[in-house]
């Protein structure tokens, strides 16, 4: 929309300080962990998806990968899988995020927010917030299934939960990335395509599911490189050690980098949302 | 505008202009309007009414002109404007996975009342809106008529002054409408200043102190119900005719009556706007006798806003009108 309105960069005497801010958003975390909660296809997503995704491809691999991988991962595959499968989880539920803010957008919920005197930032602090908290959940979910399965850390439990924290650090960061797509695109069905597809290169095309030097050579100048395969091997050096890392990689230096990609993603695509949210005229 | 004094304004505006692209959307316009009273902006799709809205609730920054809520500029000082106003949109902007209840409670919270001040002003709307007993299943158990009035109704825990209405009616039946009616004079009786928007003449009729007529942008018309009337005479002439031979009816009539005469070409009808009904009506007759014509069928009727709307309005339905002169995306009116 070409609308000339300027963006409502400051508002001089908005009377909204810290605090009140803090408790805008609190109320809308809270709707949206309603929202999860009571909304069945939301919650089948978040939880049944991410087990069976967890069961299928330990039990369909596992035997005939278990031992080609690193001595790190114990011949048990699910050891190596575990820790990839976290940024795999929190990349294909990201989604969420801009699919939730459509829809506000299109049913006026958005509108309805903007005429009330609360602050700017809350809709979409509390959207990131509950879409964090759905994260932490299905997380954990996931960690029990899989130690019943066999999985165990192979380096230290602070190295674990290190790995657990990137995971939901990652998360956080996409979460600002798909509010800025969902903000931009507006329509809750182009949205969802817009999505989708190019999710699977980045989760498939990355060392989630196995190490990527069988990859043909162009297929692995792109999977080395991009921030699911960063993050996944900089968790999976925290649980498992440096020896699950390619040759040459550290794992100090994999945590730096998945940081990295974290925090350059938060610093592009937050206040970029924040952007998106005051003009978001429909 | 008509000389009519506000003499105590708590919403105005002046010369507010929104342009979409080359699409001017809204066009200059100026309100005023009294405290305690409500206001009706009656018009086509695409007329503007949901833009000007837009603009008067802070979602919208005009590219001209300024407005004012209960005296607070809403451009210059948005939010402090936003702790005056209430907005209920198009959309039933309600959660269908919350409780009426809750619904109500979280508005509240974020017209920063406190969570116990919320939870007594919640229980208070659901009975003045009759929806004590829904009030703990979720919203989307609802009725369209319910949701409507659950989304009206949750604005009002802010106590706002000014409310905005945008087409409060719309997709509604017939029987949740007058529902909606009685709240929104419950409302105002109650000392709140409703804006809404209609596109149904009664409603207008029925509800609204002062009414203005928006089409393309533009206010053309502003006054009571019963003055936008007597713009029309004190009686309209409806000859229907046949249509091949509407150049020859309209030469006969040309003169007789007062004001513009219209055709409604769906009913084939000219509509003669007169003063006196039976002096007009033998005039009518002579001048078609006169002519040798014979219409159809004659009537005379009292006015309705039917007729003011139609003969201010441009005739060409607006409905092809570019989507976003009413603020709306292609997508969301593809969703209605």
């Amino acid at each position: 929309m070409t609308t000339t309105t300027a963006p409502a960069t400051s508002e001089p005497g908005s009377h909204i300080g810290l605090s009140e801010a803090f408790t805008d958003a609190m109320v809308i975390t809270r709707r949206g962990i309603v929202r999860i909660l009571r909304l069945p296809q939301l919650l089948v997503f978040a939880t049944i998806q991410p087990v069976m995704f967890l069961l299928l491809f330990n039990f369909v691999f596992g035997g005939a990968l278990g031992e080609t991988l690193p001595p790190v991962a114990n011949g048990e595959y699910i050891n190596w899988l575990m820790p990839g499968l976290l940024v795999q989880i929190v990349t294909f539920g990201a989604g969420q995020t801009a699919t939730g803010l459509t829809e506000d957008l299109s049913s006026g919920v958005i509108d309805r927010f903007r005429s009330l005197p609360m602050a700017r930032s809350a809709v979409l602090a509390g959207r990131t917030l509950a879409d964090l908290l759905r994260n932490a959940f299905v997380i954990t979910l996931m960690l029990v299934v899989a130690v019943l399965i066999g999985f165990r850390w192979q380096a230290s439990f602070a190295g674990f939960l290190g790995g657990v924290a990137l995971a939901l650090g990652f998360a956080f960061s996409l979460s600002w990335l798909m509010a800025s797509l969902g903000l931009k695109i507006k329509n809750p069905e182009a949205v969802q395509s817009a999505i989708f597809i190019p999710v699977f290169p980045f989760v498939f095309a990355s060392s989630v599911f196995v190490p990527t030097d069988t990859f043909p050579t162009w297929l692995q100048a792109f999977a080395d490189h991009q921030p699911v395969t960063v993050v996944a091997n900089a968790i999976r050096g925290l649980m498992l050690g440096v020896g699950a890392l390619p040759a040459g990689q550290t794992v100090t230096g994999q945590v730096w980098l998945a940081v990295a990609w974290i925090v350059g993603l938060l610093a592009i695509f937050a206040p970029l949302a924040v952007r998106l949210y005051r003009r978001a005229v429909i | 505008m008509p000389d009519h004094v506000v003499t105590d304004p708590i919403l105005t505006a002046e010369g507010i202009v929104v342009r979409f692209g080359d699409l001017t959307a809204v066009d200059r316009v100026d309100l005023a309007v009294q405290r305690g009273s409500i206001y009706g902006l009656l018009g086509p799709n695409g007329a503007g009414k949901t833009t000007l809205i837009r603009v008067l609730a802070t979602l919208l920054k005009p590219d001209a002109g300024r407005a004012t809520v209960a005296g607070i500029d809403v451009v210059e000082d948005p939010g402090l404007a936003r702790t005056r106003l209430g907005l209920a949109g198009q959309f039933a902007a309600v959660d269908e996975y919350q409780t009426g209840r809750e619904n109500v409670q979280m508005i509240g919270r974020l017209y920063r009342l406190s969570a116990r001040e919320s939870r007594q002003r919640t229980d208070d709307i659901l009975e003045r809106i009759g929806l004590v007993d829904a009030a703990d299943r979720r919203v989307g158990t609802y009725s369209g008529g319910m949701r409507r009035r659950l989304d009206l109704a949750a604005s009002l825990i802010g106590r706002p002054e000014v409310m905005f209405l945008d087409e409060p009616t719309t997709g509604i039946d017939p029987r949740s409408r007058v529902g909606i009616w009685d709240l929104v004079q419950d409302l105002v009786r109650g000392g709140t200043t409703v804006l809404l928007t209609t596109q149904y003449l009664e409603e207008a009729d029925v509800l609204a102190d002062r009414i203005g007529v928006i089409d393309h942008g533009r206010i053309i018309t502003e006054g009571t119900a019963d003055e936008l009337k007597a713009t029309m005479g004190g009686t309209i002439i409806e000859v229907e005719i046949d249509p091949a031979h509407r150049d020859e009816y309209e030469t006969a009539l040309a003169g007789v009556g007062e004001g513009e005469t219209t055709f409604d070409e769906q009913r084939n009808l000219l509509r003669i706007p007169a003063r006196e009904g039976a002096e007009s009506l033998l005039a009518v007759g002579r001048a078609l006798d006169r002519a040798e014509l014979v219409p159809v069928d004659i009537e005379t009727h009292k006015p309705t806003l039917d007729d003011v709307f139609l003969a201010v309005t441009d005739d060409t339905p607006s409905d092809d009108a570019p989507a976003p002169s009413d603020g709306q995306a292609p997508g969301r009116k593809a969703r209605r």
